[in-house]
């Protein structure tokens, strides 16, 4: 079963969020496995203003494909070209390494507490 | 299908669960998605080998004096000219032609054949060959669920299997040829070896009783591992068979579709002795000019094309679709984006320029021949 770190918010599309400013978002290790071995990163752009619940990415496995969901409203201000140019890293530490975009967040949409998620993810 | 429907559990489901592996419903079995890595599996089997479990493939065996000519008059191709030990990819159409499933036909002996249908299909496959094979003398069992089914392949694959085969065998399995098949004790398991697969490489397919699978599972496993053989799932057999242009029955074939759109006419025998089930429909397609053509797609970004997106002339907003995409993936082999599908015959031909629509944005693609890949080893 995959860990469901307690420090971190979620949302029901398989993002996670760590609050602060800027937040970090990325995609649950749950997301990661069922999409197997991620080959392409499609991230917004730095500055780019991005809204909750909308579509803001692609990732892509050779198995299929995941769109990416906004958790908040905010402005990109950093986009994890790392991960970008080694998408494998989403893999290995989807919490760490593999950590997508920071935002500057003017305000959350639904977000599930760890318990909240992990019960989601297991159903 | 079912969903509430129990899912079959493979003889090899303890090995799969032991080596961690993401275990997925298909086509009525739980079957091994992936055991670490889809790429990792994907590329040991081009470079070395990989393991698999097809036990969900069902196994029809058809046996008799007529049982030559049953097949001849329920499959399109021409098996009673199908030498003992030789095996033949052939298909059973309904009488419009449309493709109920693609095969592997076996024969065993003078009398003996084995038909291997796709798990999905196994139910009306053995229905449709009980029902034409009604009035020729022979009988057919269906061994799907006593019989397991190996895979081992990759350009270590004969060095892995020969190595396991008794000494009396060792010879005949090293030499069989590409679709034929020999019977050989492999691992102390009395096995039919064919010389078959579904990724482009070299390598063999064992049929096993069931009870036997475990034990010979680990010892390829075993005996494997110094030549780079690794457990392979789902994930990298549907790569793998997609970078060999291989179809695949439900994505490029199925019920609406001839063998001719698939650009298999080849497999349809009108000449053979006899009628069979679906032969006029199928005369009056092999000369007449397809309405769609299955071709290859290479994108030249990221961004892979999947099941059902629509192809389009260009890039243009308002390019017309002529066509529809019937399987595509990020090509592990080749870095690219490729992907198979229907398109109309005046967009078909090599190097034309078209576009795919992925999720609202249309990416550039260029048709090329199939297959993407072709082992040089």
């Amino acid at each position: 079963m995959s860990d469901t770190p307690s420090h971190l918010q979620y949302t029901a599309e398989h993002e996670w969020i760590e609050a602060g400013s800027p937040a970090t978002v990325g995609i649950t290790a749950t997301a990661a496995e069922a999409l197997g071995d991620i080959v392409y990163l499609e991230l917004p752009e730095v500055g780019a203003a991005i809204t909750a619940g909308a579509v803001i990415g692609e990732v892509e496995s050779t198995k299929s494909v995941s769109e990416l969901f906004s958790p908040v409203t905010g402005t990109v201000v950093e986009v994890n070209t790392a991960a970008v140019d080694e998408p494998s890293v989403v893999n290995a530490e989807p919490y760490g390494a593999g950590w997508l975009l920071k935002v500057e967040v003017e305000s959350t949409g639904p977000l599930l507490t760890p318990e909240e998620y992990a019960a989601l993810a297991a159903g | 299908m079912n969903d509430d429907a129990p899912t079959i559990e493979s003889p090899l489901h303890a090995e799969h669960v032991a080596l961690g592996a993401t275990l997925v419903p298909f086509a009525g079995w739980s079957m091994p998605l992936r055991y670490s890595s889809d790429l990792a599996e994907h590329q040991a089997v081009r470079s070395a080998a990989g393991l698999f479990d097809l036990s969900h493939m069902g196994e029809l065996h058809l046996d008799g004096p007529g049982a030559g000519a049953a097949l001849d008059h329920a499959l399109v191709g021409n098996l009673t000219a199908l030498a003992v030990g030789r095996a033949r990819y052939t298909m059973i159409v309904a009488e419009d032609g449309g493709i109920i499933d693609d095969l592997i036909v076996y024969r065993l002996g003078d009398e003996s054949y084995l038909v291997v249908a796709n798990a999905s299909n196994v139910a009306v496959v053995a229905q449709e060959l009980a029902a034409r094979s009604a009035g020729f003398d022979a009988v057919l069992t269906d061994r799907s669920l006593d019989t397991a089914l190996i895979a081992v392949q990759g350009p270590a694959a004969a060095e892995i299997v020969v190595g396991l085969t008794d000494p009396a065998a060792a010879d005949a399995v090293r030499e069989l040829k590409y679709y034929a098949s020999t019977s050989a004790t492999v691992g102390g398991v009395a096995a039919l070896v064919a010389r078959t697969g579904y990724t482009g490489e070299d390598g063999f397919e064992l049929f096993v009783p069931a009870a036997e699978a475990p034990g010979l599972w680990r010892t390829i496993l075993a005996a494997g591992q110094p030549h780079g053989l690794v457990p392979a799932g789902l994930a990298a057999r549907d790569s793998l068979r997609l970078e060999a242009g291989m179809p695949l029955y439900g994505n490029e074939l199925d019920r609406t579709t001839a063998p001719h759109d698939a650009g298999l006419g080849r497999v349809v025998k009108l000449d053979k002795p006899g009628p069979f089930v679906g032969r006029e429909a199928l005369a009056s397609r092999a000369h007449a000019t397809p309405s769609r053509v299955l071709v290859g797609l290479v994108g030249s970004g990221r961004r892979a094309a999947r099941h059902g997106y629509p192809v389009v002339t260009s890039t243009a907003d308002d390019a017309p679709v002529i066509g529809s995409v019937t399987s595509g993936a990020p090509s592990p082999t080749l870095g690219v984006p490729v992907a198979m599908a229907y398109v109309s015959p005046e967009v078909s031909a090599p190097d034309t320029e078209l576009a795919v629509d992925i999720r609202g944005r249309r990416e550039p693609v260029r048709v090329v021949a199939l297959p993407f890949y072709r082992r040089s080893h």
